[in-house]
């Protein structure tokens, strides 16, 4: 499948992949993250049961101990 | 658009800011300079000398709590700010009772722990009220990677989103500054081009 993520094109194999496995695939390493998926929060409790479809708009944010 | 028609502008807004380190003093700092009419501060921690590295408070504020102390800078700096400071701990049940009715809300935490449950809580709780997050401050030098991204109209990162704070990568007074003023900067940008609904007159 392709989708966005952070307005880039990537493809994955899968068809679909949980929110949970799309981290594991791309090795994001960093603890604390936002994720939307087409502009609706997934908070951190559904990453296993979320999953992302063809041509869906995935935005992450990173966040940074620090302030 | 002259300074005073801006200033007389951001007066009639409220903007929360959540955390009074090293982002959150120096950002209030910022928007109180600017205009911005009422000042929703959240800290519940007390000045240390480790903070004055970074952070807008005096050696002789040690040992305030800094939503006080941050209070009283900002009415040396502009006494016609409205400045509310809250000193609970931010929590998913009372953030959206503290920062009811602010029109903008700045992150402003040190951990990372604590930055998620804050943006979680506002997005979900909260929606349609921008957050500008501070993410990526530590260390010195690097000016090139600081950037500003828009994610949506209700969310907005500030800061180089890779470098942590630790031990041997303090967060320091030049890059934290950066960061704080790029998230006043975002504030004033918002609200200069937002009109505010008077329900009643």
């Amino acid at each position: 499948m392709k989708i966005l993520l952070n307005n880039r094109e990537e493809e994955f194999e899968a068809g679909t992949l949980t929110v949970s496995e799309m981290i594991e695939q791309k090795k994001f390493s960093f603890r604390m993250r936002i994720i939307k998926i087409n502009g609706v929060l997934v908070p951190k409790e559904k990453y296993d049961t979320t999953y992302i479809r063809e041509g869906d708009n995935v935005l992450m944010l990173y966040l940074m101990s620090g302030g | 658009m002259r300074f005073s028609e801006i200033r007389d502008h951001l007066a009639q807004f409220r903007v929360g800011i959540a955390g009074a380190g090293g982002l959150g003093s120096n950002c209030a700092v910022a928007l109180a300079r600017s205009g911005v009419g009422t000042i929703v501060l959240s800290d519940f921690d007390v000045v240390e000398p480790a903070n004055l590295n970074r952070q807008y408070f005096f050696s002789a504020q040690i040992g305030m709590m800094k939503s006080a102390a941050l209070k009283e800078n900002i009415a040396r700096v502009n006494p016609d700010i409205t400045v509310i400071a809250h000193t609970e701990k931010l929590d998913i049940r009372n953030i959206p009772e503290i920062f009811a009715g602010c029109d903008v809300i700045v992150e402003a935490f040190d951990r990372d722990d604590m930055k998620e449950m804050l943006i979680e809580t506002i997005l979900e709780k909260m929606p349609g009220i921008p957050v500008i997050v501070g993410s990526g401050l530590a260390g010195w030098g690097q000016s090139e990677a600081i950037k500003f991204r828009k994610i949506d109209d209700t969310l907005y990162v500030c800061g180089d989103e890779s470098t942590i704070a630790g031990d041997d990568l303090p967060p320091m007074a030049p890059r934290v500054g950066m960061v704080a003023n790029m998230q006043a900067n975002t504030v004033v940008e918002l609200l200069m081009k937002k009109t505010k609904d008077y329900f009643s007159l």
